[in-house]
């Protein structure tokens, strides 16, 4: 087996097997594996983009979690607007319709940042930096200008945020299993999309030697923008999807970002595939070193908030350039 | 064969690189169907003249002409749809890529690799067999074979060639010499080179860039007889 991959599975044991050991019975320990798959996938939706375009374009995009809180708000103010109501009364196409205006008007917003913001400063590094974090602070006031500082909760359910099953003498969220599923279908559609299309062959190649693609006839500047509105866009799904748990609340856009730039590092810059795994593998440590933290005998809750850095130093001291990275 | 015609024009340019002056004056003219070299000693200007046809580093001054179209302001794509090949120094294959893919992500437009398959496999018949394997997995000359091979997938006019011989075994640069004569009858090609003897037998025209400028050019048949400019600018003998 090549060494990333066991690296990756000896710690994925690590931390199943370290949850399954603080777990008092199977069913307190499924709870915790399908908390930690759900913040998994949710930290991909944010990575994912994140890696993607770094790997792309060498931009750290840091608005990628305002993008994240912006899914949510959308989501959120569609599916609860009165108008909306009265016009689709069923709540579960009206989820779905949210989370399209979402989606919309995520690939909206990062198409314009990238085409109008970020393209001018494609030569200095540092600006972009300040930019994209200049960028998220304004995202991020903005909506507390239109929505107000009061976060909102999900208060209109629909079918499958209403439904559960028993497992183990345990109540599990069959929406919680839904998002699961998408998270798992997205890094599937996504790696495909990679593999196997032109545009993600030419987005492989990109990463690896941007001024040779563009030599051979490939106008790099329109991927640019294609992947940063793509990327955007998957991130405001991922708030749109996650709001019905999370609600809508101008502190989204911290909750999965620095967790996100972690899985990039420990995944690897700009590995699709380390991406995908450093989020499964956050996600789980997260969710086990919640349940460490709150015992008892433990009591620091803040042990779970360094788990993303604890998690990313530790790999990088096993596989310095990260789990499937090249040592960049 | 080579017509009168010029296919490229390149006339004075200046290019900088930061605030390095590179190309003080390079002017290189190349007759359609031609195999031209552009010679001199490393740190003269040389890859830096074909990344300036390419519009990589674009000029300050001067003109580039291809067919007769002006290309001093175009991007580096446009350049390349505009029917030149790029096959730069180090060959920048793209080692993630199989084969297949390098090839493949060369096409203008759909179906280019497809044509030009079998030109392509007779000239580099290696690559036929290496098609599903990482560009990273191949051999240096492998690899050589590869960056002019994706440079023929689509209908390239002229070929840009950096140092086709670098690092590579003398069978080897038989077969790539063989090869570059082959394609010549199809397209004109702009050779960056270092080893004169490869030069020498290859090109009919050669130009000599010496610290920036284009000192001498001609016909390579008067260059091979003519040792002490050889010595001068080469430093061969």
């Amino acid at each position: 087996m090549r060494p990333n991959i066991l690296v990756s599975v000896a710690l994925l044991v690590a931390v199943v097997a370290f949850g399954y050991f603080l777990s008092p019975d199977l069913g307190s320990f499924g709870i915790t594996i399908m908390s930690g798959l759900f913040q998994g996938m949710l930290l991909f939706l944010v990575a994912s983009g994140l890696s993607i375009i770094f790997g792309l374009m060498d931009v750290l995009n840091f608005a990628q979690g305002a993008y994240f809180m912006v899914g949510a708000y959308v989501s959120y103010s569609v599916h609860h607007s009165p108008d909306v109501m009265a016009a689709i009364p069923d709540p579960n196409i009206r989820f779905f319709l949210s989370v399209i205006s979402a989606v919309a008007v995520g690939a909206i917003l990062g198409g314009l940042l990238e085409r109008f913001l970020l393209r001018p400063l494609y030569a200095r590094p540092v600006f972009q930096i300040v930019l994209t974090f200049g960028v998220a602070i304004v995202m991020t006031e903005a909506v507390k200008f239109i929505w107000s500082t009061n976060p909102y909760s999900w208060t209109v359910l629909f079918s499958l945020r209403d439904q559960s099953f028993q497992l183990f003498g345990q109540s599990f969220g069959v929406y919680r299993l839904v998002v699961i599923g998408i998270g798992f279908a997205l890094i599937i559609l996504i790696g495909l999309l990679l593999q196997r299309t032109r545009i993600g062959i030419i987005i492989r190649a990109g990463v690896e030697d941007r001024e040779m693609v563009e030599a051979l006839g490939i106008n790099v500047r329109m991927v640019f923008t294609l992947v940063f509105t793509i990327g955007c866009a998957v991130a405001s799904f991922g708030g749109a999807i996650a709001a019905p748990f999370l609600g809508a609340s101008a502190g989204l856009a911290n909750l999965f970002l620095l967790s996100a730039i972690a899985v990039v590092v420990l995944g690897g810059m700009g590995s699709y595939a380390g991406t995908a795994m450093g989020s499964l593998l956050l996600g789980l440590a997260l969710s086990v070193m919640q349940v460490f933290a709150g015992k008892p005998q433990i009591g620091l809750p803040v042990l779970a908030s360094m788990t993303p850095m604890m998690l990313m130093i530790l790999v990088l001291l096993v596989r310095p350039g990260g789990l499937f990275g090249k040592g960049r | 064969m080579a017509s009168s015609e010029a296919i490229l024009e390149v006339k004075d340019i200046h290019t900088f690189i930061g605030q390095f002056h590179i190309l003080e004056g390079v002017s290189v003219s190349l007759p359609r169907g031609s195999i031209g070299v552009l010679l001199g000693r490393n740190g003269a200007g040389k890859t830096t003249t074909l990344r300036t046809i390419m519009g990589i580093t674009p000029p300050r001054s001067g003109e580039v002409r291809f067919e007769g179209q002006r290309l001093n302001s175009m991007r580096s794509f446009s350049v390349a749809r505009m029917g030149i090949g790029y096959v730069p120094e180090h060959r920048a294959i793209f080692k993630g890529l199989t084969v297949r893919e390098n090839l493949h992500i060369a096409e203008r437009r759909s179906g280019d690799f497809t044509r030009k398959a079998d030109l392509i496999f007779d000239l580099f018949p290696d690559l036929k067999r290496l098609v599903h394997l990482p560009g990273g997995n191949l051999s240096g000359g492998q690899q050589q074979m590869l960056a002019i091979a994706r440079a023929l997938v689509p209908d390239n006019r002229l070929l840009l060639i950096d140092e086709p011989s670098e690092g590579l075994a003398p069978v080897i640069i038989e077969q790539l010499m063989h090869a570059i004569r082959r394609l010549s009858e199809q397209t004109t090609v702009l050779l960056v080179e270092q080893n004169f003897r490869m030069a020498s037998q290859l090109a009919d025209r050669y130009t000599i860039i010496d610290e920036g400028q284009s000192a001498v050019a001609g016909d390579m048949r008067d260059l091979v007889k003519d040792q002490a400019l050889i010595q001068r600018y080469l430093g061969v003998a």
